[in-house]
């Protein structure tokens, strides 16, 4: 049986959440995350248009909180987090480039 | 390029429909972040108002700000939108302004949607949605020059991530670069009117993306659409559209088409540009938000909000309008019901005084005299206005006591009695304009014979024998009496 994902698409996947793979383990990925998606389709296979989308376990809505301020971390240990610094911010690589 | 007005720079083929979507991005007026307790200040020190929640650091749970629901709700009932039950998704992206690695935001259940904003020139705008959102961190970019690390970074402050947002969505129902910049105007008024945002764009608390793609005039098909980001005045917002519309015309002229891609304005340069970024565009992933419930306002909810809207920019536009009639031009409108004159129209339309006067005098002299001192109060306002109804000083002895009363706290009679300032009485204007008359027998003759040029230098004699206390309208209407009595005579 064709397996529900292909070799690009978990290429694709890995590259969406900054997931360094190695080629040879692509095929093992596209195995297990094919059996994820059947294992879905067997859900969509019962008659479910009548019962409603379920988020979550325990029927709540409207959690609020009221608009007062809270102490904020120190500085310093913001930015102790950081892997570079600089004028009391994160440095990181340039992400965004004018095309050619 | 300098030295061409903005229609110049605007100009677009009659050939061709422009189809533009606004996406305005509104930053709420609130005291803390969407769902931690950091505040929400504009120019705080760098990374100084941040928490785990923001950050996104394991563990931490999001909690939703009422105000800033509140906010939300306001904005979408007052561009007529229906208030639903909503929920959260993850918006999945990677870039370095959201630590989380997605925004949290509305996806398929927006907060507002299917509403709709009449422009001031009476053109109407869908709003598709209004939904809620974060904001991401903000970045300033390292020029190529100085130390190698630095040369091609970017510098991150967070404390921008986590601010409140309400994204507002257009339908396509803008056609002129002119109507995308009076839509966002109005927007802005509306969303300061009833407290939601300060409006400023200079801050970035107002940002505007705008879709644009053109057609062949006549037909009803879209076309590929380009995205051009952050566009922070209203003249970038005119230019760019303009500049962008054509690139596409002179693409499919030529016979291309363009590609869908997001695009940016470049101001120097006055062109738009393709972004290139590593992450490839629409991939986000969007999947409910499992730290947080869903979002349902209740109906007694929603109307309490809508029992405490103020006055919309268009109703008061529309009550101006009805009193003043024709006489008054759009422009002393749209300045008179401004937020920081309106109360003072108000007040002098209330105390009964007259409309086209009193809108004269917000628009003009008031309006010169902006940002006001806290003691010029509109009761300030109604008493030197009224004056002037009561023919007791004449208006430019009102213009005068304007700016001293806006300068000077004194009561308003201390200020005239130290000005000077005492309207004429009626029979020594008489007696001014006989001696005028007999000053100049010729001109006056030539007046009464029908020579009506000369109105202006007897008018203007008058006016500099009353050392400017005579009222100008009471002038001509005596020499109106004058010349029919010459005539009887004659």
């Amino acid at each position: 049986m064709a397996l529900k994902i292909t070799r690009d698409e978990v290429a694709h996947v890995a590259f969406l959440a900054r997931l360094l793979i190695d080629p040879s383990e692509i095929d093992q990925y596209a195995e297990q995350l094919s059996s994820v998606l059947e294992h879905a389709a067997d859900i969509e296979a019962l008659e479910l248009n009548d019962v409603e989308p379920t988020f979550r376990p325990i029927p709540l809505e409207n959690v609020l909180r009221e608009d007062v301020v809270t102490v904020s971390l120190p500085r310093d240990t913001v930015l102790s987090q950081a892997p570079e610094t600089a004028q009391n911010m994160f440095l990181v690589p340039k992400i965004l480039s004018e095309a050619p | 390029m300098s030295g061409k007005d903005d229609t110049m720079f605007e100009e677009i083929s009659d050939a061709w429909e422009l189809v533009v979507g606004l996406e305005v991005h509104t930053e709420l007026k609130t005291t803390t972040k969407l769902f931690c307790g950091c505040s929400n200040q504009f120019g705080s020190e760098p990374n100084t108002n941040i928490c785990p929640v923001c950050l996104g650091l394991p563990g931490s749970l999001p909690v939703l700000n009422r105000h800033a629901v509140e906010l939300s709700i306001r904005v979408g009932l007052a561009l007529n939108c229906t208030v639903q039950a909503s929920l959260f998704h993850r918006k999945n992206y990677f870039y370095p302004d959201m630590p989380k690695d997605y925004q949290i935001s509305q996806y398929d259940l927006p907060l507002n949607i299917r509403g709709h904003l009449v422009l001031p020139s009476g053109h109407r705008v869908g709003i598709e949605r209004a939904h809620m959102e974060e904001d991401t961190g903000k970045s300033s970019h390292l020029g190529g020059s100085g130390r190698i690390s630095s040369a091609s970074a970017s510098l991150i402050d967070y404390n921008r991530s986590g601010v409140p947002l309400v994204e507002i969505v257009s339908a396509p129902d803008i056609h002129t670069p002119e109507q995308a910049r009076e839509y966002v105007s109005e927007l802005r008024s509306v969303l300061v009117a009833v407290g939601a945002s300060d409006g400023k764009m200079e801050e970035g608390s107002l940002r505007v993306d705008a879709n644009v793609s053109v057609r062949p005039r006549g037909s009803t098909e879209l076309r590929t659409r380009c995205e051009i980001k952050n566009l922070n005045s209203l003249r970038s917002l005119g230019r760019a559209i303009a500049h962008e519309a054509n690139r596409h015309i002179a693409l499919y002229e030529s016979g291309e088409s363009p590609t869908q891609q997001t695009r940016f304005w470049d101001e120097s340069g006055q062109v738009t540009g393709a972004l290139r970024t590593k992450e490839e565009a629409n991939d986000y992933r969007y999947f409910p938000e499992p730290d947080l419930v869903p979002l349902a306002p209740s109906q007694e909810w929603i109307q309490s909000i809508r029992d405490t809207l103020p006055e919309l920019p268009q109703q008061r536009r529309e009550w101006v309008m009805d009193l003043c009639g024709e006489a008054t031009t759009n422009d002393r409108i749209e300045t008179a019901i401004s937020d920081e004159l309106y109360p003072f129209l108000v007040a002098t339309l209330r105390s009964g005084l007259s409309p086209q006067r009193v809108v004269a005098r917000t628009s003009n002299e008031l309006a010169a005299e902006l940002p006001l001192p806290n003691y010029f109060s509109t009761e300030r306002f109604v008493e030197i206005c009224s004056l002037e109804e009561r023919g007791e000083l004449t208006p430019t002895q009102v213009k005068t006591l304007l700016t001293e009363a806006t300068h000077d706290d004194a009561p308003i009679s201390e200020l005239i009695a130290r000005l000077g300032l005492v309207a004429i009485s009626a029979d020594s204007l008489a007696e001014i304009v006989n001696s005028v008359i007999e000053e100049s027998p010729a001109e006056w003759t030539r007046f009464v014979e029908g020579e009506q040029q000369l109105r202006g230098f007897l008018v203007g004699k008058i006016m500099k024998a009353s050392k400017g206390k005579a009222d100008g309208k009471v002038v001509g209407e005596m020499l109106v009496e004058r010349v029919s009595a010459a005539k009887k005579v004659g």
